[in-house]
């Protein structure tokens, strides 16, 4: 700690920040451009001046950048020095002479940071009569606008885009005032995480696309806290709802998992919420026309009485995208021996193995954004790009981390970002890809090994017998893999802080297994390994916990015993198990009944269809991969039809006096039945404070204080106002009214703060700068690691990979946009879906003349195109997984293929 | 007692005064341009929808009674897919003009709006738009703005350079 004097105030801090950062973190107004806490400084946009005193006698100063200037003790500076101040309003009427009039057209206005320094600079007027220049636009696809006239060169979207998330088709061209920004030529941009150029541009030359076809000013948007459930990280995300749809999704920062950034399938995939197909009344099939037709509430729960009325016995079964809470009423409606998870078994299995492999311990399991710190990394199997892919962009910032070592060791400041880039130059942190396709992630790797699951597996467990002798012997590999095995071996020995990364897309136990025994080994050699393993859905971590049992036993308890009726919630049986299955459980039942927003096949097979609230008009919590539970919040109150799953089986339950439970109508008895059925999901009730829970005696408003149109936007279908719905389960109102300061930090549903109108005003929500959120981050791990456990080594070795002479294995190839099922309801994400297609190694292909050919898949023929691919093992084939023109296969299985 | 007859002279004197009440309805009052009386949506100039659904009107609005939709259509160009106006809650404190940057909403000297139903008093765009210009004649927003709409590319509007060409690297 060092202490600092700012306008003859005397503040003790810590000098491991830059000046800028340091005078943010103490909630002192500067403003900045170029600067952003995960970006560093680059010093280029020169708007963050500050008077630096040279000692005591020092009157006149002179003017430095702040996001330059390390943090020195006695240091003396001024933020309000006129001399200064007005040095910023001349930067800002630079910067502004080329900036176009056309902030009401512009979808940055009313939350643009060019705005708020503009103002709080003191450049109110403009003075500047002259030509302004203009840049021609570029289409850079679905996801994002391109408006260039309104850049100011800060060059944070190219440092973003290239540095930050290895993207390789986007830098800046031309030179002084004329600098662009964007592609080589018109294109999508390839980059999974371009949709942050929206939020990282200070003004409005990146924009959401998706948002511009219904665009909602900030201001006017109905938001709250919510989680992505697009993949099983749990991105903390803002949802903003207008006039019954949801408009966009935007990031919320959380120090502990997604930081400041989220992948483009969790900002766009959103659509899926305002699709057409979505059900918003509940659906009875008609006995005369044999369709679904609409009724009334009170059918819904007569065809259920009419079914208690025989003493049923009715199987249950889940969803690992729906919530806790909701799978748990499903539970305590048909019981625990009736419910089952609705995934298919290999998926399940997987899912239970990961689990017990990261309670077990004994390497320590880091949250999301603390892999940014590890210094080693290997990946086993998982193409993380595609199946979780902001654990891309992590470990991206760990590629950087061992080369970091140089500047802190030649005392150069790690936030100064063009130093730190001359040092490092080209290198990176060990970093293994061991996968069976092509990753993006291949670019910074120092090795990477093709190979077939099992073979990986193999290999990873030949680096764990190498680390410590006692780890099970792996025999036969080849020169070059034993080669591997070492350097991978004394990198991850020689590191500080090695990291695991594997996961279930690879449908392989041993890969798992092998994950576990190398943080083991590495353990015994005395390092403290961490392990980070990715599961399938936004909550199977979470429904695992709450029940082993598969959708195969599912079926055979179904054959087997007599039921009177199935009960599936948010879940498209089409999409877990392979067709002839599904129509197997679907024929055993009279009354099939499916809880859903939106129609598919599974709806199509139901007696009665319950309207149910995705995760835009539910609350509930998701268990990610790590085992951090986390609450997501109704976003607008969608009428009186559509309701969360667990509030109308809390009503069925109730209704029929089943099970003696207490009441169950709020969120808050369904947690409290919860945890007292499941007590080591006790975490679940600290999340955030209840729903009676107020600040001065108010709810916490959902809406902003600007919040417009209210006695006007309903008044076309009547005049007078209706009463505004309540909410009885948070302790979040549906309006503006309430507390407009500042909410703890499970409640924050929109970055402002008075004079931040842009979502930079999130650096007054933390702690300090880039750190935690005010009152810590939300979200608490339901279990922990055993760190000091002692398991044993897992002892089954896979045999190698034989390539047969007739038959390929085909495994699974995930797309970040394609393989999600919700996601692909957004026109942007099925546009860069790929079609169908069959991935072959090159040489293999030869052996086919077609570019298509026919696949034995499961007994059924598929007409694939050929795909091919240098690095693709021999003897295998690879199949996207999802996409919606597809069915869903056995996987890992062997197939035909002639053509 | 002279101030007495004095009142009753200059009493009496009025009567040939003129008349400042009006026989309303039957005669109307004369008001001044600037009237804040019944809100109209203008066109520009050239005719086109002035309004380009920015939204500051109805955050501006005290009394939240104006409600909007943006939209654009193929060739960029914003509008409001919808606008209403709920005049039953309009209070006719103007701040709606002065929000507005491109002179789209206007308060005119129209201030007889009576209805038997409050129903008939939510205004929806195809009621508030007006064929002309209202008070401000030659502004169009879209000539002064730097964004390509039909009809005006990117540096053809007022105080503009020609689109630079990226891949001149001249100093």
């Amino acid at each position: 700690m060092v202490k600092i004097t700012i306008d003859g105030n005397v503040y003790e801090v810590d000098p491991k920040d830059n000046l800028l950062q340091t005078i943010l973190s103490l909630g002192l107004d500067l403003p900045y451009f170029c600067w952003h806490p995960a970006l560093g400084s680059v010093g280029s946009c020169r708007q963050c001046a500050v008077k630096k005193y040279s000692g005591e006698d020092d009157q006149k100063g002179r003017i430095v950048m702040a996001c330059m200037e390390p943090v020195v003790d006695g240091m003396r500076i001024s933020v309000n020095d006129p001399e200064v101040k007005d040095f910023r309003a001349n930067i800002i009427e630079l910067l502004m002479t080329n900036h176009p009039h056309d902030c009401p057209v512009c979808d940055e206005g009313g939350e643009c940071h060019l705005q708020d320094v503009t103002l709080m600079s003191g450049h109110n007027y403009r003075q500047f009569d002259f030509n302004k220049r203009t840049h021609n636009n570029q289409y850079l696809g679905p996801f994002i606008n391109h408006e260039m006239n309104r850049c100011i060169q800060c060059y944070r979207c190219v440092r973003f885009y290239r540095e930050y998330a290895g993207g390789r088709d986007f830098n800046v061209f031309s030179s002084r005032n004329r600098v662009f920004f964007g592609r080589y030529e018109d294109g999508v941009l390839e980059n999974e995480f371009s949709g942050n150029l929206a939020e990282v541009c200070p003004t409005g030359v990146f924009t959401d696309k998706t948002y511009k076809q219904h665009f909602t000013r900030k201001w006017d948007l109905t938001t709250a806290p919510s989680i992505c459930h697009n993949c099983s990280l749990g991105c903390n995300i803002i949802a903003g709802e207008r006039y019954g749809t949801i408009r966009r999704i935007a990031s919320r920062y959380n120090g502990k998992v997604n930081g400041y950034f989220i992948c483009d399938r969790g900002r766009f995939g959103y659509e899926y919420v305002n699709s057409d197909q979505r059900i918003r009344e509940p659906l009875r099939r008609g006995q005369a026309s044999g369709r679904l037709e609409p009724v009334d509430r009170e059918t819904v729960f007569n065809y259920f009485k009419k079914i208690f009325d025989k003493k049923p016995r009715l199987l249950g079964i889940g969803s690992p995208k729906a919530s806790l809470e909701s799978n748990h009423a499903l539970q305590m409606l048909v019981g625990k021996e009736n419910f089952f998870a609705g995934v298919s078994a290999v998926e399940h299995q997987l899912t239970l193995k990961a689990i017990q492999i990261l309670k077990e311990g004994p390497a320590e399991v880091p949250s999301l954004r603390e892999t940014e710190k590890a210094d080693t990394v290997l990946i086993l199997g998982e193409d993380v790009t595609n199946t979780a892919p902001m654990l891309a962009l992590s470990l991206r910032q760990a590629s950087r981390q061992k080369p970091m070592e140089l500047p802190i060791k030649m005392n150069v400041p790690t936030w100064h970002e063009m130093a730190v880039l001359e040092l490092m130059q080209d290198e990176r942190s060990p970093f293994f890809v061991l996968t069976p396709t092509e990753t993006k992630l291949d670019d910074i790797a120092t090795a990477v090994y093709r190979n077939a699951p099992d073979n990986i597996a193999r290999l990873a467990h030949a680096v764990a017998h190498y680390i410590d002798s006692a780890a099970p012997e792996v025999e036969n590999l080849s020169e070059e893999e034993t080669e591997l095995v070492k350097q991978i071996a004394e990198n991850l020995l020689s590191s500080k802080q090695p990291l695991i990364v594997s996961g279930t897309s690879c449908l392989n136990e041993s890969l798992l297994e092998a994950a576990a025994n190398i943080t083991r080994a590495l353990k015994k050699r005395q390092k403290s390994p961490w392990i980070f393993l990715t599961v399938p859905e936004a909550n199977s971590v979470g429904l695992a916990l709450l029940d082993e049992k598969d959708l195969n036993q599912a079926i055979e308890k179904a054959l087997s015993d007599s039921y009177d009726a199935l009960i599936i919630l948010e879940n498209d049986l089409y999409r877990r198990i392979e067709e002839d299955k599904a129509n197997k459980l679907f024929d055993a039942f009279e009354h099939v009944i499916v809880l859903h927003y939106l129609h598919n096949s599974t709806t199509d097979k139901a007696n009665l269809v319950v309207p149910v609230g995705p995760f835009s008009e539910s609350d509930g919590t998701l268990v990610n991969n790590e085992g951090r539970a986390q609450r997501f919040y109704q976003v607008f109150y969608p009428g009186d039809s559509v309701k969360e799953s667990w509030r109308w089986l809390g009503q069925i339950i109730t209704g029929h006096g089943l099970n003696g439970r207490s009441e169950l109508s709020k969120l808050d008895d369904f947690i409290e039945a919860l945890v007292r059925d499941f007590p080591e999901l006790k975490a679940v009730k600290d999340l955030a404070p209840n729903a009676d829970f107020r600040i001065a005696g108010q709810k916490i408003p959902r809406q902003s204080h600007r919040y417009s149109g209210r006695t006007s936007m309903n008044a076309n279908v009547n005049v007078s106002e209706p009463k505004p719905p309540e909410d009885e389960d948070s302790p979040m109102s549906f309006t503006m009214e309430g507390y407009q300061g500042m909410p703890p930090s499970p409640f924050i549903s929109r970055f402002w703060y008075p004079g931040w109108n842009s979502v930079q005003a999130v650096n007054k929500f933390q702690i300090e700068v880039g750190g935690a959120l005010r009152g810590g981050d939300p979200g608490l791990r339901v279990f922990e690691p055993q760190t000091d456990s002692d398991a044993p080594y897992y002892t089954r070795i896979p045999e190698a990979f034989k390539p047969q002479k007739d038959q390929w294995f085909a495994i699974p190839v995930f797309h970040i946009f394609g393989s999600d099922e919700l996601s692909i309801y957004t026109p942007g994400v099925a546009e860069l879906a790929p079609k169908p297609y069959l991935l072959l190694n090159q040489k293999d292909a030869e052996s086919f003349s077609g570019e298509k050919v026919n696949v034995l898949l499961d007994g059924k023929q598929i007409e694939l195109t050929v795909k091919t691919s240098s690095s693709f093992p021999s003897g295998m084939v690879g199949i996207p997984f999802g996409l919606p023109e597809m069915k869903i296969f056995k996987f890992p299985n062997w197939v035909k293929i002639s053509g | 007692m002279f101030s007495i007859l004095r009142s009753l002279w200059l009493t009496f004197l009025h009567t040939f005064h003129k008349r400042f009440t009006i026989q309303y309805p039957e005669e109307k009052a004369k008001l001044p341009a600037r009237w804040r009386g019944r809100i109209v949506l203008t066109r520009d100039p050239d005719g086109a929808e002035r309004c380009v659904a920015c939204y500051l009107c109805a955050a501006a609005c005290p009394v939240d009674c104006i409600s909007l939709q943006a939209a654009e259509d193929e060739t960029g160009r914003r509008y409001p897919e919808f606008f209403r106006i709920n005049f039953s809650r309009c209070i006719f404190c103007g701040f709606c003009e002065d929000a507005c940057p491109t002179y789209a909403i206007q308060l005119t000297p129209d201030f007889e709006l009576v209805e038997y139903d409050r129903q008939n008093l939510v205004y929806e765009k195809e009621n508030l738009l007006i064929s002309g210009p209202g008070k401000y004649h030659d502004y169009n927003f879209y000539r002064v703005a730097g964004y390509a709409v039909g009809g005006k590319g990117k540096g053809e509007a007022e105080r503009e350079d020609p689109p630079i060409d990226i891949h001149d690297l001249k100093p």
